[in-house]
Parts: structure tokens; C-alpha cells; sequence
């Protein structure tokens, strides 16, 4: 069992609902999806409607920093840095699995005063089998084998992965779903909303598209 | 996803329909006085109680008066903390052919209680109906304002304005749970207030058109949706005049971002490039 630490559950939970987020990472059939809406607020205030949260580390692998987003600014930034030098030093493009440990570790690397974002990295294995975990702000890993959530509306995205996810998606199947979970999710959440993208990761390319909302 | 407006639409009914419905079935009392609780100390007591009971809405509502008449805008979002309950909510509470109220803060408390002058307002025009006149916005906001003055500190929570038409011509007052009343020409209430206003006063001028006014109502509640988490839903506008409100707007305010904003350059948030660093 997976216990959180006190002084975490003391922390106030509205530093992780400042900005507000959502995001849903979702397996298919040699395929994953990732997708994030496009709020950035302060707050009940929107300063920004064109603000993603899903960041690309290479061709078959991306990150969604959900959370406190100066915090995620500063990850997201720090993620690239360290892939970078991955790639220096192994002259390869890092795996999902590898660069969760990396996520992971240099989360805990400040466990008594945490980054207040929590992770979903969604990829493609070199065998192209999908690859899917979540984490709190500490690094814990999270596996899965069908969606990851993260944000401020994960409570109403849970419900509606649970009953849209079914196994073997294609990848136009997978970004239907993974695009009606989000919409219908998010719309439940002042927090969270304006618009989405959505990227579905294959083995030879990236589909990547812009939603529009028509209940903001 | 479109939302399905057929509830915010208004029951269509005549006035005399209307008074024969209302003078039917009343008794000669007013609001039976609630139960208190049994507490020794009730004043901190209800200070307490009322944050369990506040599932307090955030809203932007507005009203106008102007050559044309009164113009009443609103959003239709309820919220629960950050939760969206309800994007459909009717805050325009049409307690006569010729009244119109409108509702922020606790829903429960604004439905209640304007339904309530509702009927306060049908017993004076039992016998105003004898004069020939109905009862003239003054005269129905001041009873609201004396109900929430009589449950002052009891934890109530409503931001309302009383819009009409009567023999003074177009009128506008704003009541609240504290028992303040205030006329006004202009007002807005709710936690998209302060954009509205800002729209709003930008806009506004005393001889502007009656399709000029209903269009500053409803882009002032866009733009208030827009800025304010809780507000959203859909914008519907409202037009009083001599013959009483009619319902002239009633729009998803989705729909109405990509009808100002059409153009990408000018909000960036229309065409994001996915894979734009």
C-alpha cells in the first residue's frame, strides 16, 4: 500500500489547483495518446486560453505536467535538458520506462520541498508496445495499462475514461475517445477547459490536433 | 458538445392567465416562520452552519436602464467549489409579466424568496388590481429588501436586482442578503461583476438602440464568462419595456467566443499549434 506522507496531505491541495489543469493519457494498439487543455488561469481568473501542458521529449515520447504551472514551466525544461544529455552520452532517444525512472527520481530528488505538479508520461517502447504511468509530486510511479489522469478535474475525467476505454484502439479510434473523454471532462471543471490538443503517438508519426469547445 | 437550452426558455402564459393561476389557491398568510434550531447561542451557531449549507454559485448577472427600457443579462453556470453542477441555470426569475428578478449567490435563497415576493406582490395587486394599477418596482423591491432585513445575520446569502416596468417607467433597484437596497441605473452582481462592469460602462450611453443595448447585455456577459471561471453556460438577455419583459437572447457563450474572436490573430487560443514549443 502506497501511503502519503503527512506533511504532503497537511500541504494545501489548492497550490495544486492554482492554475488549474486536466490531462488523459490513453494506451491502444501500438498506439498511446496523450491530450491537455488549454486553460491558464490564476485561480477563478483566466489569464490565458492557449496554454498546453503536454510537452514533446522525442518522437515517441511525450510529458503531461499537470499542477502548479511555473512549476511545470520549470520541469518541463529540465526534462528536455536531461534528455538532451541522455542523448549526448547514449547516442539514442531515451525509453518511456528509462525516463520514468528519471522523472521519478528527480522528483524525490526534492521530497521535502516538492515540485507541485504530478506527471503522466505517455510513449511508444522501441517494439512499439505503449508505455503509460502517472506520479504524484513526489515521483511514486504509477503503471497502466489503459489511461493515466492528472489536474484539477480528474475526478470527472475518471469516470468517463473508465466507461470510453476499450483495449486494441486504432489510432483514429483511440484519439476519438481520448478527445470525448477530455471534452466531456473538463467541462465539468471551472478550472480547466478552453480548448484541448491531443497528440496519438504511432510508430511512424504523430497525430497532433487542436480542439475546439463549444461550452466554455 | 451543444447544450440543450429548451429550459432557460420562458413559460409562455397571458397576464390574465397569469392572475387568475396566482390569486387561486392563496391563503391569507404570508411565510409560515421557520423552526430555529434548539441552540442556546443561535447567532454563532448559524455563523457556523451557514458554511455547510452555502453551495454559494459563482455568477455574473447585469441590468440597464435605457431610452428603450431595462436590459437584464445573465450566464447560466452553477458551481460547487471548482465542480460545474449545472450549466443550465435559470437566474432570470420572472416573478410577473412586467418584474423580473435575477439571482446570485445561494440558489436556494434566491429562488425561495423571489418566489415568495412573487406572491407578495399578487396580494397587492388583489387590491391594486381595484385602482387599475400593478404594483411599481419601488414598492416590490422594498418588500424583498424588508424580507432580508428581518432575516439579517441568519446566514441568507443573495445579490439580487428587481428590474420592471410600472407608471414611473422603467425601473432597477438592487437588494441584497444584508438588507441594502440601492436604485441605480446601471448594476451588476457576482463574482463576473467587475468584468461586466467593464464592458458595461465602456458601452453604455443613455440613448443607445434597443438591438445596441440587448448587444452591450449579452458581450458584457461573454466577456465576464470568458474571464471568470465560475461563470459560463450560455448569455441570455432580457427586455423590459411598457409592455412588459420579453426574452430576446439566450446564446451558448462557446458559441459566441468564436462569433466576436473569429479571427486567430486576434486570440491566439483559436488556431494553437500542437507542436509549437
Amino acid at each position: 500500500m502506497v501511503v502519503t506522507p503527512d506533511h504532503l496531505t497537511l500541504q494545501p491541495r489548492v497550490i495544486f489547483e492554482y492554475n488549474g489543469s486536466a490531462i488523459i493519457a490513453m494506451a491502444g494498439k501500438e498506439c498511446v495518446a496523450i491530450a491537455s487543455d488549454l486553460r491558464f488561469g490564476v485561480q477563478l481568473q483566466t489569464l490565458a486560453t492557449d496554454h498546453k501542458k503536454v510537452y514533446k521529449i522525442h518522437d515517441q515520447l511525450f510529458l503531461g505536467l499537470s499542477g502548479l504551472a511555473s512549476d511545470a514551466e520549470t520541469l518541463s525544461q529540465r526534462f528536455k535538458f536531461k534528455h538532451t544529455l541522455y542523448k549526448l552520452r547514449e547516442e539514442r532517444d531515451i525509453k518511456p520506462s528509462a525516463f520514468a525512472q528519471l522523472v521519478s527520481a528527480t522528483l524525490y530528488e526534492k521530497r521535502f520541498g516538492p515540485y507541485f505538479c504530478q506527471p503522466v508520461i505517455a510513449g511508444l517502447e522501441p517494439d512499439g508496445t505503449p508505455y503509460l504511468c502517472g506520479m504524484d509530486s513526489i515521483g511514486a510511479i504509477e503503471t497502466a495499462k489503459d489511461f493515466m489522469i492528472a489536474g484539477t478535474a480528474s475526478d470527472a475525467l475518471l469516470g468517463i475514461c473508465e466507461s470510453l476505454w476499450r483495449p486494441d484502439m486504432g489510432p483514429e479510434e483511440l484519439f476519438e475517445v481520448t478527445a470525448e473523454a477530455l471534452l466531456s471532462g473538463q467541462g465539468r471543471d471551472c478550472l480547466a477547459g478552453w480548448g484541448a490538443v491531443v497528440y496519438v503517438i504511432t510508430k511512424d508519426q504523430i497525430i497532433a490536433r487542436q480542439l475546439k469547445e463549444r461550452t466554455v | 458538445m451543444q447544450l440543450d437550452l429548451s429550459m432557460l426558455e420562458p413559460v409562455t402564459r397571458n397576464a390574465k392567465q397569469t392572475q387568475e393561476a396566482c390569486l387561486t389557491g392563496i391563503s391569507g398568510e404570508g411565510i409560515d416562520a421557520f423552526p430555529l434550531p434548539a441552540v442556546a447561542d443561535l447567532d454563532s451557531f448559524e455563523k457556523e452552519v451557514v458554511e455547510y449549507v452555502k453551495p454559494s454559485h459563482g455568477t455574473t448577472t447585469l441590468g440597464f436602464i435605457f431610452q428603450g427600457g431595462v436590459i437584464v443579462a445573465v450566464d447560466s453556470r452553477a458551481s460547487q467549489g471548482s465542480y460545474i453542477s449545472s450549466q443550465t441555470v435559470k437566474k432570470v426569475i420572472e416573478i410577473n409579466p412586467f418584474l423580473l428578478g435575477t439571482m446570485a449567490g445561494g440558489a436556494a435563497d434566491c429562488q425561495f424568496w423571489e418566489r415568495n415576493l412573487g406572491r407578495q406582490v399578487v396580494w397587492c395587486r388583489l387590491y391594486e388590481l381595484n385602482n387599475g394599477k400593478r404594483i411599481t418596482v419601488r414598492g416590490a423591491s422594498k418588500l424583498l429588501a424588508n424580507t432580508m432585513f428581518s432575516y439579517r445575520g441568519m446566514g441568507l446569502s443573495m445579490g439580487t436586482m428587481v428590474a420592471g416596468w410600472d407608471v414611473a417607467g422603467p425601473g432597477l433597484y438592487y437588494v441584497d442578503s444584508d438588507g441594502q437596497r440601492t436604485k441605480g441605473q446601471r448594476f451588476s452582481v457576482g463574482s463576473g461583476s467587475l468584468y461586466a462592469y467593464g464592458v458595461l460602462d465602456a458601452g453604455y450611453s443613455w440613448d443607445m438602440s434597443v438591438e445596441d443595448a440587448v448587444e452591450l447585455g449579452q458581450r458584457a456577459i461573454y466577456h465576464a464568462t470568458a474571464r471568470d471561471a465560475a461563470s459560463g453556460g450560455t448569455a441570455s438577455v432580457y427586455h423590459v419595456t411598457e409592455a412588459g419583459w420579453t426574452k430576446v437572447r439566450g446564446e451558448s457563450v462557446g458559441e459566441l467566443h468564436y462569433k466576436y474572436y473569429p479571427d486567430p490573430l486576434v486570440r491566439s487560443s483559436i488556431a494553437v499549434d500542437p507542436l509549437a514549443t
